[in-house]
């Protein structure tokens, strides 16, 4: 549904996104992480055919976004990070201007703007002025917006941003909803446990490049290695020398608990508590030690910190200067 | 071609809308609609009164419709804030966005949004016109003739076009609305001195010369939102965060489009030079003609105006002779000291006319080159009057310094053309700024290498040998 091939967008001297390559199929919802000028929104406005790309080639919904430009805007809904509503139009009025636009007809309009002011709890006030809307009514007005030609493409900039918790699950759920079979998602966010929650595959953007993308747990196994196990015992640890099975790796021990590391789970789990049985411990509890992907994010750039701006980063295990994609 | 309008029309419904929302549009125009006309009609009245006592009639009947133009342009001076926030202050709000993200092509970006400015102020200015004619007929009984009435909306509507059409160019090259009236003082200054001159033509009741000025300001119209169409351009609408001035990539810019890859001066003599030279060919052949349609046209002058020989005592051009030589030396020919003085006024009058030129998109820059051009060719007709060949009167007061310091105002004319053309017209994939940037050291390239150099030896032709030559073609006659 997505595809950029070293899409690179230069301002003067200025480089802004640096070959960035990435593919988002239908149904797939990516989400887009790094700080603040890392690219994000340069990327997003490339792929809405807003910004021309200096280099490299991107393609959206089937269309390029240099040669068809007019094809790719309609196909795409984009929430962008400052939602730019009009104060002195009410929520009717300001969705059926972008209906117009969209050129759809007037029935259709009339239920798509009852549908999405329905959905996003918006009716009652479908008639006051968008400028006396509070901040997350209005960001939920920008999301209607985006939604509302019904588009294969979905970019969204920080699309809870401002939003009340409530406010943001709902969000959160519609853009869950909107996970189909023939619909691509992008999503900028700095909220890492959205991107969590509602990603498929994540990309960490860096100074203009992607430094690493794919799914969210092998992004985590890449990033912190291997997952770690914790193991809840019947019986103190004090009298017991502890030599786990290969090819565990034990990590920390306490009292009552220890702690190991496995690439391989599925075999070796069961290993442990033969093992632990046999040493005359009872297992209570044993579960998988949570990593965040903030965690992962902030150990990606740590790696990142050191490095001039657009330049390899050989020194990177990870990425050796290029985009290291994992799984 | 409907189907391509549509979309701009809906741009253009919302952006009224949105107006008649605004108390701080609607209040000035209700005011400038309704009130000053009353006000105008008053003012009439007492100055017809006042006047009609000394039997100056005349002035009373001029005094109307120049206040009609007045009644008129008042509230289409509203367009001009309505412009110039209308790309500008989308930008700062970042309403503009979800526009330009939408299918909407910049073509119907641009008419909508044209539409909307002008259409409520000129409405406005309309109905603020009906009803000064209806009360300046109900008191005075004074009716307008149809064909000046149709002027007056023309001209009323080319001028609302013109300030929005030159607002919109602003407002698209501006990140804010502040930046954008800081800027507005190109419109406003020019605009006021056309009023000053309409006025004029008013009480003069020239209207020939207002149809004129209908003519050039809807050329000038085209040229203004041909400017706006090429420069609506989304890369520069959301690639500008902010209004900064740049100075090192200017200058990176302008170094590199001045040395380019040569490596001595030789170098850059033999190869840059000659490139630029290439890259002119349009400007410079342009140049070339207008320059040859302005001697044609100082010497048609002289037919149009019925001029005779005795008018100028061109005649004396017949005993040029020996003695007028020293008559030459007298005035400073044939001494250093006046090559320096004729070098330095050609130098100063290239750079105002590149000055005047780059703020009036090349026209008046090159205007004043023109301008000896038609002097001279007037001076040829003239002269010819007396029986002399125009073609030998041409020579002998040309020659030989203009075979240089013509190609040098051929040159530098189609250098001010380019300035001004990267305004009107950039190239592909450049900014404005960069564009105007290499327009600037291509000025500066083609004035170092050539102009410079070319005017240097034109004045030391015009003041060791012109004088030479001129006795010798028209001496003796």
């Amino acid at each position: 549904m997505i595809q950029t091939q070293n899409l690179t967008k230069k301002f003067n001297n200025f480089l802004a996104v640096d070959q960035v390559s990435l593919e988002v199929k239908s149904g797939e919802v990516l989400a887009l992480l790094g700080p603040n000028g890392a690219g994000k929104t340069t990327t997003l406005r490339m792929l809405t055919s807003v910004l021309r790309p200096t280099s490299g080639s991107a393609r959206v919904a089937g269309y390029d976004v240099v040669t068809q430009s007019a094809q790719v805007r309609a196909s795409v809904g984009i929430l962008t990070e400052q939602h730019g509503l009009y104060g002195r139009m009410t929520a009717l009025e300001y969705l059926d201007f972008f209906g117009q636009i969209y050129r759809m007809e007037s029935p259709t309009r009339r239920k798509r703007t009852d549908e999405l002011l329905e959905q996003f709890g918006l009716w009652g006030d479908r008639k006051r002025r968008i400028g006396e809307y509070s901040k997350g009514m209005r960001q939920k007005l920008a999301l209607a917006r985006a939604l509302y030609h019904n588009p294969p493409v979905l970019l969204m900039d920080e699309p809870t941003s401002a939003m009340d918790p409530e406010s943001a699950r709902l969000v959160r759920d519609a853009i869950h909803g909107l996970r189909t079979a023939n619909r691509g998602i992008i999503i900028c966010t700095h909220n890492l446990a959205e991107a969590e929650e509602l990603a498929d595959k994540i990309a960490i953007i860096h100074r203009g490049r992607i430094i690493i993308s794919g799914a969210v747990e092998e992004l985590k196994t890449h990033l912190l290695g291997a997952p770690q196990f914790e193991v809840r015992l019947g019986a103190s640890l004090e009298q017991v020398d502890i030599s786990l099975p290969d090819p565990a790796t034990l990590t920390g021990q306490g009292e009552d608990w220890i702690r190991y590391q496995t690439t391989n789970p599925v075999q070796v789990n069961p290993l442990v508590v033969e093992y632990l049985v046999s040493k005359a411990l009872p297992v209570i509890r044993l579960a998988e030690v949570p990593r965040s992907l903030e965690k992962a994010y902030l150990q990606a750039m740590s790696e990142t910190g050191n490095t001039e701006p657009n330049v390899d980063m050989p020194e990177l295990p990870l990425s050796s200067g290029k985009t290291q994609h994992v799984g | 071609m409907l189907d391509e309008i549509r979309p701009a029309l809906i741009i253009t419904r919302r952006e009224i809308r949105d107006q008649l929302r605004d108390w701080r549009i609607i209040l000035p125009i209700a005011m400038l609609t309704l009130i000053f006309p009353f006000l105008a009609n008053f003012t009439t009245r007492r100055i017809l009164d006042f006047v009609q006592k000394y039997g100056a009639s005349l002035l009373a009947e001029r005094f109307i419709p120049f206040l009609l133009m007045i009644v008129g342009f008042f509230p289409i001076s509203i367009s001009l804030v309505i412009a110039l926030e209308s790309f500008a202050g989308e930008t700062e709000r970042r309403s503009i966005e979800p526009l330009l993200s939408s299918p909407l092509t910049d073509g119907q970006l641009y008419l909508g949004k044209l539409i909307a400015c002008i259409f409520i102020p000129l409405f406005a200015s309309y109905l603020g016109m009906s009803v000064y004619l209806f009360g300046i007929y109900n008191n005075t009984g004074w009716r307008a003739d149809p064909m000046f009435l149709l002027l007056i909306i023309l001209l009323t509507a080319v001028q609302a076009l013109v300030m929005v059409c030159g607002a919109v160019v602003i407002s698209t090259q501006t990140t804010s609305v502040r930046a954008a009236n800081l800027l507005a003082s190109f419109i406003i200054i020019p605009v006021a001195l056309l009023i000053q001159v309409e006025s004029v033509m008013m009480l003069y009741a020239d209207y020939r010369v207002l149809w004129w000025a209908v003519l050039a300001l809807v050329i000038l119209a085209v040229l203004l939102i041909r400017m706006g169409i090429t420069h609506l351009n989304r890369e520069e609408l959301l690639g500008h965060e902010i209004d900064t001035l740049n100075l090192r990539w200017m200058w990176q810019v302008f170094r590199q489009q001045l040395v380019g890859n040569a490596l001595s001066p030789w170098d850059w003599y033999s190869r840059e030079i000659p490139r630029t030279l290439r890259k002119m060919v349009v400007p410079i052949g342009w140049m070339a003609l207008l320059l040859a349609a302005t001697i044609i046209l100082g010497v048609a002058e002289v037919k149009q105006l019925g001029l005779t020989a005795g008018m100028f005592g061109l005649d004396r051009l017949k005993i040029v002779d020996e003695q007028i030589l020293s008559q030459f030396r007298q005035i400073g020919f044939f001494s250093t000291g006046n090559v320096l003085s004729i070098w330095w006024h050609n130098l100063r009058a290239v750079t105002i006319a590149t000055v005047l030129g780059s703020l009036t998109l090349g026209v008046a820059g090159v205007l004043i080159l023109l301008l000896p051009l038609g002097i001279i060719g007037f001076f040829t007709g003239a002269a010819s009057l007396t029986g002399l060949s125009p073609l030998l009167v041409l020579v002998a007061f040309t020659m030989p310094h203009g075979l240089l310091e013509i190609p040098a105002i051929i040159l530098s004319g189609a250098a001010i053309l380019r300035v001004g053309a990267s305004f009107v017209s950039p190239n592909q994939g450049v900014s404005i700024g960069e564009g105007l940037v290499i327009s600037i050291a291509d000025w500066v390239k083609i004035t170092l290498a050539l102009v410079i150099p070319l005017f240097l030896g034109a004045a030391i032709l015009e003041v060791f040998v012109s004088p030479l030559l001129l006795v010798r073609l028209l001496g003796g006659g």
